[in-house]
């Protein structure tokens, strides 16, 4: 037990020393004056608004696919359960990459004459988005599992449809993890760097988001600007972190 | 009246054949069989969860057997309660009737008038988590009466609770059947509980029920 003590420990430290040494990389005053500019506090609402957007949208798909996945039996099953994970074990670079190919073709082509995608704000909510949802779905899928299915059916004899039974039954007693769900998408579409740079491209005050901040002031040398702009975005991951453990854990 | 005719279900692992058997109107069956015998399967084929594979179920003059449950009338009781995890005592009981969009007076005086034959009045503002098991049942049967079915099926509903909750929760079940216009099935595997409540005694082996 002493040795995975130890293991965990080392772990933990190695974390924890990397943080430690990013924090004290600059000082307090620098770290202010970079997220005050103009541009960073632009990439900060954008960031914030993109991610918001795409961890909502990745719930409203997570929530019926989840249910989907975890309630129903059907053949194929087990293939589009394993499909819905695809996201998540692909290279972010290739999604992005897919999604620039996707709307080059006819159909895609189609779409952007509605919502012009590629290289705009819209852009960086879908590439969010793609991604933020395989998570979401996981997270809804283990939701479901762990819900009983048993007063729904109770909820259909009193008079429910199948719809208004999940509505007033499940739907509210999987609220907890729809929260986790929504601040696991959230999270990832803060990090979220390589589709984004892909799709949406990296043009400052248009589809700059943090992630992007980061690697722009990474390119020209300018360090103690991506560090701030990295410490900002240690701060909201770990309190949307905190939010979880608060909440989702107990579904 | 709960009339089976000829039912067949079956999963890879497990069948019901030619399933048939009658409760009579206003009477107390109770369905014995081991665990895994198809008690719970052919409760879930009556309350219209499962779809048989063939033969017909008629609860009173209705041919039943194409309707989804909440057409079907029935009170249904599964094993452990089966609350619903975020409402109150008051809103479990009170739902069948605000699904139905029923008057708010009326919905108020069946939790009232329910909660108080179940001896549950105490317990109308509490949550489910902190119940114990007996109360529980007591909620979820009150729930099951507030929508009047004519049929109410009951899924082992005291195998979880001590013996004298049982004793206690047998006394209620059978004046809960003299006082409601009521046909209840009881499944269970306690002969205990067969002695004294069976108007009716049923016996599910093999796929097969027989008439006692």
């Amino acid at each position: 037990m002493l040795a995975l003590v130890l293991i965990c420990a080392a772990y933990l430290l190695f974390w924890a020393a990397m943080l430690g040494a990013t924090a004290s990389y600059t000082t307090p005053a620098e770290i202010w004056q970079v997220l005050i500019s103009r541009e960073i506090r632009y990439a900060t609402a954008l960031s914030l608004i993109t991610c918001t957007v795409a961890a909502l949208a990745s719930v409203v798909v997570a929530v019926p696919i989840g249910y989907l996945i975890s309630r129903a039996r059907f053949p194929g099953r087990s293939l589009v359960d394993a499909a819905l994970d695809i996201p998540i074990v692909l290279p972010p670079m290739v999604v992005g990459l897919c999604l620039l190919i996707f709307f080059q073709t006819a159909f895609g082509s189609a779409i952007e004459k509605v919502i012009p995608l590629t290289y705009t704000v819209a852009g960086v909510i879908l590439a969010q988005f793609v991604i933020a949802a395989a998570f979401a779905i996981r997270t809804m899928r283990s939701v479901f599992d762990h819900l009983p299915a048993r007063p729904e059916d109770v909820a259909r004899t009193l008079g429910c449809t199948h719809f208004q039974a999940v509505w007033h039954v499940t739907l509210p007693a999987a609220r907890r993890g729809m929260f986790a769900a929504g601040s696991v998408a959230w999270a990832r579409s803060l990090g979220e760097f390589g589709p984004v740079l892909v799709f949406a491209g990296a043009t400052r005050m248009k589809t700059e988001v943090l992630p992007t901040s980061v690697w722009l002031a990474w390119t020209v040398g300018e360090l103690e600007q991506g560090v701030a702009v990295s410490l900002l975005m240690i701060l909201l991951s770990t309190a949307v972190l905190v939010g979880i453990r608060l909440s989702g854990e107990r579904v | 009246m709960i009339r089976l005719e000829n039912i067949s279900w079956k999963t890879p692992a497990f069948a019901l054949e030619n399933i048939s058997f009658a409760v009579p109107d206003r009477s107390y069956a109770v369905l014995m069989g081991r665990t895994g015998s198809g008690k719970t399967s052919l409760i879930e084929i009556i309350c219209g969860l499962r779809t048989p594979a063939s033969g017909s179920i008629w609860l009173g003059d209705r041919d039943v057997t194409r309707e989804p449950p909440e057409l079907r009338g029935i009170g249904y009781v599964p094993q452990d309660g089966a609350l619903f995890p975020t409402m109150t005592v008051q809103q479990q009981i009170g739902f069948g009737l605000r699904i139905r969009r029923q008057a708010p007076a009326l919905i108020q005086q069946t939790v009232t008038d329910l909660a108080h034959e179940m001896g549950i009045t105490h317990l109308l503002d509490r949550k489910p988590a902190g119940l114990s098991g007996g109360e529980k049942q007591r909620v979820a049967l009150a729930r099951a009466l507030s929508v009047r079915p004519k049929v109410l099926l009951m899924d082992e509903p005291l195998s979880s609770l001590d013996e004298e909750t049982q004793t206690s929760l047998m006394q209620l079940l059978k004046r809960t059947q003299l006082d409601h216009p009521v046909t209840v099935l009881h499944v269970t595997h306690s002969e205990r509980e067969a002695e004294a409540l069976a108007d009716v005694r049923l016996r599910i082996s093999e796929g097969h029920v027989i008439t006692l």
